[in-house]
């Protein structure tokens, strides 16, 4: 038998983002020696987000995190608004129910990232950030297929047991070892982002809220100008978090940039009264997988795992992106198939395939599929434009008292439906396929 | 309603630490042109990275927020993009 060499860890994660850290944090207190490679300088300082994080699975992991975690604010408030270019109609949710148990949370995560990463030093885990990991170390197996075992930043070379892919979206670490082909441009879109001070008062005064209560708001419409994807205004507690989320075919298509949509939806009239005053402390930007389901193939390989968004586990309902809960459950059912596969003392892809299972059994893949159709819905271009019109066109006609006999809602609606090109059997195909896909 | 601002506005309330050694941005200008990719990723970079000068795509590595969206849209082998070295790039304090 050939010498082999010593791995330097059992597991090496690569990426300090939800899903590896949480991966992280597992596996190095199951007692396995785990490094956690970070690119930035600090966790976080790559990563933006919308900012609501659903809270309940990282509850289980850490019962209480919200009281202890750099959480913004507790969302006990979601408004939905369709806005046409000079009208808004909204749906206004709100539930106290939501802050206990925490539902959702705003979060930033050049805040939050470090805090979770904490944890997973504090159960041992070696965390090496500032490190870009370049490559994948790979041997061929026994089938002659190529098993990974370890990474390579620079000249310096890691081996492991096991390397976990945590590395986000662009993941070049599934892609180079072939585990995610190029996505079609309809499977990404990019979020644009920016954080506008305001002061705590201001916020709760606007928002409807008081104390560490928070409010969501989704946009759709002509927020976008047409453009496959929405809008949100989330808040924190000095700040708010304001952003569009634009699908790059549509985008492309459009011939826009993506700054002057992003520009078009900080000047709407819809967000006027929102973010009159405040200033803004900090612009970004991130890819945001929006395949669903079809997006998420192989999973795992000879010595590797694929984790969070990196796998394309993220769901965009048209209203609310989900990737940071989803991140934390397959780090959790990664790092388990780990712990299972190192103590069996087979880790190759079968012996790995304990992640595949588990994922399927969690909320994560059950999420996937009961959302599995909502990006193909959501490509019908009703959602962003005729629908926003034809909404407020009923509203008007509700509200706009103009010394005429009101009518009944239906008529009116009627009314509205007899000037919007959308036709009732489009809205009803379209709303019967929007159950079924949300 | 908020004040309209440019890009480099934008930009510079954002924390960078700029690798003055290396770009992490490379074109091929004849592919990028045959197939479309300079007007497409001109148009997708929401840090305004990409323009044209002279007939041809130059890119202003140091500005480029990371967010993978070039290299989206870019058809294959037109774009050579990856991250910046270990600690160098965009460096959010908000996120
Ligand atoms: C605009 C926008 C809005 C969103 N809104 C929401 C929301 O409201 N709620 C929600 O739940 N989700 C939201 N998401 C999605 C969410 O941000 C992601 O799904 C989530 O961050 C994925 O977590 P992750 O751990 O898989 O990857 P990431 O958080 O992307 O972490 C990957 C990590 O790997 C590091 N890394 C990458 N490559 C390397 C390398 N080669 N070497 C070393 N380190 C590396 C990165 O620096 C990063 O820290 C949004 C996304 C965007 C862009
Ligand atoms: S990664 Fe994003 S910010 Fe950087 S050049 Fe590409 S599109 Fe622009």
């Amino acid at each position: 038998m050939s010498e082999v060499a010593e791995p330097d860890f059992d597991v090496a994660v690569v990426g300090a983002g939800p899903a590896g850290a949480v991966a992280a944090y597992r596996m190095a207190s199951a007692g396995l020696s785990v490094v956690l490679i970070e690119r930035g300088e600090t966790p976080g300082s790559k990563n933006l987000s919308g900012g609501v994080l659903y809270g309940r699975v990282l509850d289980e992991v850490f019962p209480g995190f919200a009281d202890e975690a750099p959480v913004e604010r507790r969302i006990t408030r979601h408004v939905t608004t369709f806005l046409t270019p000079d009208s808004a109609v909204g749906i206004d949710y709100s539930g106290q129910g939501l802050a206990d148990p925490v539902n959702a949370v705003t979060v930033l995560r050049a805040k939050f990232d470090p805090w979770l990463a904490g944890k997973a030093e504090e159960a041992g885990a070696f965390l090496m950030p500032g490190v870009r990991v370049d490559t994948l170390l790979t041997e061929p197996g026994p089938d002659g297929a190529p098993r990974v075992v370890g990474v390579q930043a620079g000249d310096d070379q890691l081996r492991a047991r096991v390397v976990v892919a945590a590395d986000g979206v662009n993941s070049f670490l599934a892609r180079s070892i072939g585990l995610r082909p190029k996505e079609p441009t309809n499977h990404m879109a990019v979020g644009v982002k920016a954080v506008m001070a305001l002061p705590r008062q201001t916020i709760e005064d606007r928002f409807g809220v008081t104390g560490d209560q928070g409010a969501a708001h989704a946009i759709v419409g002509d927020c976008t100008l047409g453009i496959g994807g929405g809008g949100f205004l989330y808040t924190n507690t000095t700040s708010l978090s304001v952003g569009v989320v634009l699908r790059l075919d549509d985008l492309v298509r459009s011939g826009r940039t993506s700054a002057e949509v992003f520009e078009h939806y900080l000047q709407h009239p819809g967000l006027a009264p929102y973010l009159r005053g405040a200033e803004m402390v900090e612009y970004g930007a991130h890819v945001v997988a929006e395949g669903g389901l079809a997006m998420v193939g192989e999973v795992a390989t000879h010595g590797m795992l694929v984790v969070g968004e990196a796998a394309g586990l993220t769901i965009n309902s048209g209203l609310t992106v989900r990737g940071m809960d989803l991140a934390i459950g397959s780090g959790l059912a990664a790092a388990d198939a780990v712990v299972e596969a190192l103590a069996a003392g087979d880790v190759s892809r079968e012996g790995l395939a304990g992640y595949r299972r588990r994922l399927e059994e969690s909320f994560v893949m059950k999420d996937m599929r009961t959302y599995g159709k909502a990006p193909k819905f959501l490509e019908r271009t009703g959602m962003y434009g005729a629908y926003g019109e034809l909404a407020a066109s009923i509203f008007h006609d509700v509200f706009a008292l103009d010394g005429t006999p009101r009518r009944h809602l239906v008529q009116t609606a009627k009314a509205a439906f007899s000037r919007s090109p959308v036709t009732l059997r489009q809205l009803v195909s379209d709303g019967w396929a929007g159950v079924r896909a949300l | 309603m908020s004040t309209p601002m440019t890009v480099p506005e934008r930009l510079a309330r954002t924390t960078f630490t700029i690798d003055e050694e290396e770009s992490h941005i490379a074109i091929d200008q004849e592919l990028c042109r045959s197939t479309g990719t300079d007007k497409a990723i001109i148009a997708v970079c929401p840090a305004g990275v990409y323009s044209e000068q002279d007939g041809r795509v130059v890119a202003d590595y140091a500005a480029c927020v990371e967010c993978g969206t070039c290299l989206a849209v870019a058809a294959p082998g037109a774009l050579r993009w990856h991250y910046p070295r270990g600690g160098f790039g965009v460096s959010y304090r908000e996120g």
